[in-house]
């Protein structure tokens, strides 16, 4: 074990007060639930749920899909890398009846979308772009 | 990287085990997860190949009840151990919390636990952390094999931790033998080091 170690490195655990919560949840609600989205969470690069909102008829293992959210996001930015992008700006997988939207709100949260035929796929990136939007505000 | 939610009291830490290849780090999670089935209320995830290795990564959420005022949520996890996929690893050791380092005691093995220890430390050096600072245990596993030689455990001990200096139990994973202790002490370590935040 060598001692060239960086003693100072942090660790940075961070909380988020009840109001920013709040406020994050009715971006949520507004953008994007009301817009006909399923389910929606806002999650770290650890794959812990910072925030969780859905329209009341969804049943998911949430816990288990915000782990596999932030690996599978962390798998994809790795790949990007490696072939010289700097990142995939469209990441998303179509199903049957559900279909699952990631995207990054900062260097330290993703923004996890589920939702179904009703909405479109134009739709729903316009409306990210915008929960986004007033979500980095809320953290400034 | 913990995260407190102060609006739901909730706090949500990421727990790793991680070692070299076939050391027992999946059997850990299963154990626990086969114990605790009825406070579990998730299903274990497990991305493997067709034989059985660890992919990706294991995954299992575990609700330990309230400290602090908080309610408290473990995420353990494992990394795959094969040498080959170090890129997927060090992705899993993103925003951990607490680390169990398991060992694998046969004889064979001994040069194995040292390189993956070695590149624990390095992975968390990508990520500007020290393996010093980061709650670690260690566990030296498969203490039940009688048919293959085990290194004693002062030699592990001087190979592993004469310089970390960190808790360490003799365990079996397939038995479960000092696997829950082991995830306690992590726990607690973990929780100590976070005590600030919940303050």
């Amino acid at each position: 074990m060598g001692s060239d170690y960086d003693d100072n490195a942090s660790f940075s655990d961070f909380s988020l007060g009840p109001e920013q919560l709040e406020a994050i949840e009715s971006v949520l609600q507004e953008e994007l639930i009301d817009s006909g989205v399923h389910s929606v969470m806002v999650i770290d690069m650890a794959g812990n749920i910072i925030s969780q909102l859905d329209n009341g008829n969804c049943d998911h293992d949430l816990y288990s899909l915000a782990a596999l959210a932030s690996a599978n996001f962390a798998a994809v930015d790795t790949m990007a890398k490696i072939v010289g992008e700097e990142e995939f700006s469209l990441l998303f997988h179509k199903g049957e009846s559900e279909n699952i939207h990631f995207s990054k709100v900062n260097a330290e949260f993703l923004l996890i979308t589920i939702f179904g035929k009703d909405v479109t796929l134009g739709i729903l990136r316009l409306k990210v772009a915008e929960a986004i939007q007033k979500i980095n505000a809320i953290w400034e | 990287m913990a995260f407190v939610n102060m609006k739901s009291k909730e706090v949500q830490a990421k727990i790793v085990f991680y070692g070299p290849g076939r050391g027992g780090k999946t059997t850990n999670l299963e154990y626990i997860y086969g114990k605790f089935r009825e406070r579990i209320k998730s299903e274990m995830v497990s991305i493997k190949t067709h034989g059985d290795r660890t992919l990706f990564f294991d995954f299992l959420p575990f609700d330990i009840g309230k400290i602090m005022g908080y309610d408290v949520k473990v995420q353990l996890y494992t990394v795959p151990g094969q040498v080959k996929y170090d890129a997927t690893r060090k992705l899993v050791l993103k925003g951990v919390d607490g680390i169990v380092f398991v060992a694998d005691s046969q004889v064979e093995q001994r040069k194995k636990n040292v390189l993956a220890l070695k590149n624990l430390q390095d992975n968390l050096a990508a990520y500007k952390k020290s393996i010093f600072k980061v709650p670690l245990v260690l566990q030296y596993n498969k203490r039940d094999l009688n048919d293959v030689p085990l290194l004693p455990v002062e030699v592990m001990e001087k190979d592993l931790n004469s310089q970390l200096k960190v808790p360490s139990f003799e365990a079996s994973a397939v038995t479960g033998h000092n696997v829950v202790p082991t995830l306690k002490k992590i726990i607690s370590a973990t929780m100590a080091s976070l005590q600030n935040v919940l303050k």
